[in-house]
């Protein structure tokens, strides 16, 4: 029978299956920081266990680290407990840690990639809902709790229920100016934060297939956000040559090998799913949100929208209480917000990509008065690269902050938070109410959107900069 | 973890969808290393801020049940959300439509999550509000949620259901299986990654 992608690979996974019981899958790679990990360790102490496969567990710290001065040691004292807790756990376990300081330090989601540990046809768990990211290289990754953190590090396998799969299609090609972030916005707006509950969402078509590796996981990360379990593109080419001698990757003989199977992944043609999305990259444009779900999101050239549009009277409500929120008129054209804050960085846009596409867009430009600009690095070896081909200046000539790597205001768990009442444009993936720092309001946009933004102090294209 | 067959409290209508994981719980609370102690932070922002939050009436003091709106907990897949929960005392969420995460979280945690009809929790919500001293039961045994005008059968799963009417721990139950993941790591292809 023809196959899914997804399906394909979890059946590859099933070390168990008995009637009515779920699946038992083999987890591939399971990667670990310091916020959802102590009290999975604290678990097994507890209860006298070990870590099954320390050889396919990795950690890094980077929810709440901080993001200046690395060498003091970090203010907050519980997150300083948490950081230290992580370390004395990876070393009593025997886990694998890059730690501050470390060139392979950063936002985890980074870090797998980089390290050529995430590849196709894997199954990849973290105790973080953006664990879908690693779905760009067709592997089934998917954000778990710390119960499943716990139950992975004791037997390497989950059990897991069945899912549906979703078809997202975007067909055509992206204008210029129009990026990854923009098509994922589009999607969430369309489907909505709910649309893909009990998905998981295979991305195709021709705009698809033409991002490259970094666009494919800026869509992939925010697959949670449209409420899937996760999101995948199937590997090609592209996959095959990022993986290709990085660190992890097969060499060799065991690479062509590897490369024989990930083209088997395909979905199948044939192949049915549970659902289907269709999207013409043609005429999609830079897109932002307004308000404080990821769902509530409208074209730069648009207006804030107005509640009584809604038909739903829970959406309209929502909008409502989202309107106030933001403290924002129903009609005013985006473009007319003005914001105190940019944030460049995360793991949906702090890849050296999004860090390049930026820096050509400020270069030899000014970050508008009163306006802050920080850029923070998806991982040390991003800052590293990024450094060896001039961008770090670039940002610093143009009176940003060049920070070092880690979530930093994507959550607001470190000093980086935005004061009550301020407003950014962030490239991170979540616009909750308090998401960026207690009252702070974010408007989710993409690295080209952001950096014009900064120099503009409006929400902006950079295609504004030039009028 | 506790077993649960049958439960009977008063209950908090939470009358908002989208209630995601970030206000269930802010980041901020979720500094602590250990398993306990997270009801401070549990929707700290609108406890804070809100005079007339629900949690904030004296009528709902001591409520273990809750019925929420449509989506909740969204977002990040902090358990945190759940610990908070029930640290608070809720032992059950009714709601219309859960995000996957929290669901599979609390369900492993043993905080029942109910999906109902939203008219059904509609009525819930009237009724609660009608009378705060109204007294749901989440009857397990037999799938059903009960109330003063609602009798209602839910869904889940035989396998879930007896977990958590057992109380047992998923970990337990999978090291029973410890041979298949042997024989199962056997067949692993030599050019999978490891870390070490
Ligand atoms: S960058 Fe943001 S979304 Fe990504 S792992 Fe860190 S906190 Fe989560």
């Amino acid at each position: 029978m023809a196959r899914t992608m997804a399906e394909k690979v979890w059946e590859e996974h099933v070390v168990r299956r008995a009637d009515g019981e779920p699946d038992l899958l083999y987890i591939d790679l399971h990667l670990v920081h310091e916020v959802t990990s102590p009290q999975a360790f604290e678990g097994l102490r507890l209860a006298g266990r070990s870590v099954r496969r320390p050889d396919l567990t990795i950690a890094t710290e980077d929810h709440n680290v901080p993001t200046m001065d690395l060498l003091a040691p970090i203010a907050d004292p519980v997150s300083r407990k948490q950081v230290e807790t992580l370390r004395k756990n990876c070393s009593d376990f025997g886990v694998r840690l890059h730690p501050m300081g470390d060139i392979d330090q950063g936002v985890v989601h980074v870090v797998g990639p980089q390290l050529g540990l995430t590849q196709p046809g894997m199954t990849v768990v973290c105790g973080d809902s953006h664990t879908s990211t690693h779905g760009a290289f067709g592997a089934l990754a998917f954000g778990i709790g710390t119960s499943q953190v716990e139950h992975v590090l004791a037997t390497q396998t989950l059990p897991m229920q069945p899912f549906k799969t979703m078809a997202v299609t975007v067909n055509g090609t992206l204008r210029p100016g129009v990026s990854a972030k923009d098509v994922i916005l589009a999607v969430i707006a369309k489907i909505g934060t709910g649309g893909g509950q009990g998905y998981v969402i295979e991305y195709r078509g021709e705009a698809i297939e033409a991002l490259s590796m970094e666009a494919r996981m800026t869509v992939c990360n925010m697959s949670i956000e449209a409420g899937a379990r996760a999101g995948m593109i199937a590997p090609d080419q592209t996959t095959f040559d990022y993986v290709q001698g990085r660190p992890h990757a097969p060499q060799g003989a065991d690479f062509d090998a590897a490369v024989e199977h990930w083209k088997s992944l395909r979905t199948d043609e044939g192949a049915e799913f549970d659902a289907e999305v269709v999207l013409d990259a043609d005429e999609l444009s830079p897109f932002v949100t307004w308000g404080t779900n990821p769902g509530q999101g409208v074209p730069l050239d648009a207006e804030v929208p107005d509640p009584a549009s809604y038909e739903d009277p829970s959406a309209r409500a929502a909008a409502e209480k989202a309107l106030k929120y933001m403290d924002l008129e129903a009609g005013t054209p985006m473009r007319e917000v003005r914001v105190d804050t940019v944030f460049l960085g995360s793991c949906t846009n702090g890849r050296i990509e999004d860090l390049r596409t930026a820096a050509e867009i400020v270069r030899g430009r000014k970050v508008a008065d009163g306006v802050r600009m920080l850029v923070v690095p998806g991982s040390m070896r991003v800052k590293e690269q990024a450094n060896a081909e001039g961008l770090g200046q670039v940002f610093l000539d143009a009176g940003a902050e060049w920070r070092e790597a880690g979530c930093s205001m994507c959550l607001g768990m470190n000093p980086d938070q935005l004061k009550p009442g301020e407003r950014s444009a962030s490239t991170s993936n979540r616009n909750f109410e308090g998401r960026q720092g207690r009252g702070g309001r974010t408007h989710l946009v993409s690295p080209q959107v952001a950096a014009a933004t900064a120099v503009r102090g409006t929400l902006s294209s950079p295609a504004d900069l030039d009028a | 973890m506790e077993k649960f067959d049958v439960h009977t409290g008063r209950a908090v209508p939470l009358r908002a969808s989208n209630v995601d994981t970030d206000q269930i719980i802010p980041a901020v609370y979720l500094k602590r290393v250990s398993r306990t102690g997270f009801e401070d932070g549990l929707f700290a922002e609108w406890r804070k801020t809100d005079p007339d939050f629900v949690l904030n009436r004296p009528e709902y003091e001591g409520a273990t049940v809750l019925v929420a709106g449509p989506d909740f907990g969204t977002g990040s897949s902090r358990e945190h959300a759940v610990w908070a929960l029930q640290d608070h005392g809720f032992k059950t969420v009714l709601s219309s439509r859960f995000a996957d995460i929290f669901r599979g979280n609390s369900l492993k945690g043993g905080l029942l999550t109910v999906l109902l009809p939203q008219e059904v929790i509609d009525r819930l919500w009237d009724a609660i509000e009608a009378d705060p001293a109204t007294e749901v039961t989440v009857d397990l045994v037999d799938r059903e949620v009960r109330a003063p005008g609602v009798r209602e059968s839910f869904e889940l799963d035989d396998y879930t259901r007896w977990r958590l009417l057992e109380g047992l721990d998923d970990i337990a139950l999978t090291l029973r299986h410890t041979d298949e993941i042997g024989e199962f790591e056997t067949t692993r292809e030599r050019w999978k990654p490891v870390t070490l």
